[in-house]
């Protein structure tokens, strides 16, 4: 019975991170959601008798991706509500001059 | 672990909707990041939750009740008949690796759009508007 209580305590944190990650404004908490995510995953491959794709996915899923999207962000936007309008306004400014 | 499989056969249709419905619920957030978000990388993130969950419902197809992990170990030469189905396993492992190479081409994309418009925002991105 616990490790039944165990798996749907892990489905719903799974369900809770991927939910969070899309609704986080801030895209470097939501990169950490799928962290979060790729976590919960690979501990349900354990327990579905899967435990080379749960190593697989733990080292890729939680190491290697959310690495490249921190890159992605320190080279873009953190924040995801952010409009840049340095091109527009460059553009109006040298269209009237 | 041991108690797993006589606690399975007991509560075997919670266990299979729990894990099905987890995996159908990230198809699902997944594919609503896709189509409604408008920042790139949350389009990216929305691609990775789908392929999260196409994975779990993979391995959750190949499931048997109170299987074994697919591994033959001396002692146990003929644990066939109790292993889990293999091949899924084979095929996800190869979908997490090709999962992260589309994964980094995406991200290469968005950098390079961003490097070129200045905005992640696919609003902004008209410049092949007419």
């Amino acid at each position: 019975m616990a490790i039944l209580i165990f798996l749907i305590v892990m489905a719903i944190i799974l369900i809770a991170a991927a939910i969070y990650s899309i609704m986080q404004k801030d895209l470097l908490f939501a990169v950490l959601g799928t962290g979060v995510v790729s976590l919960v995953l690979s501990i349900f491959f354990y327990m579905l008798q899967a435990p080379d794709v749960a190593i697989t996915e733990a080292a890729i899923g939680i190491a290697l991706t959310t690495i490249i999207f921190i890159i992605t962000i320190r080279n873009t936007t953190r924040d995801e509500n952010k409009y840049n309008d340095d091109h527009i306004n460059k553009f109006k400014t040298k269209k009237d001059a | 672990m041991m108690d797993f499989q006589t606690l399975f056969e007991q509560n075997i249709e919670i266990i299979t909707i729990a894990v099905y419905g987890t995996a159908i619920a990230l198809i699902v957030i997944g594919l609503y990041a896709v189509l409604m978000k408008k920042h790139l990388v949350k389009i990216v993130i929305g691609l990775s939750i789908m392929d999260a969950g196409i994975h779990l419902l993979f391995v959750a197809v190949g499931y048997i009740s109170g299987g074994t992990a697919p591994i033959f170990s001396p002692g146990s030469e003929n644990a066939a008949t109790t292993m889990v189905d293999p091949v899924p396993q084979a095929l996800v492992l190869t979908a997490i690796v090709i999962g992260f190479a589309v994964t980094a081409l995406a991200l290469s994309l968005v950098i390079r759009l961003y490097k070129h418009h200045h905005t992640a925002n696919i609003d902004q991105l008209n410049s092949l508007k007419w």
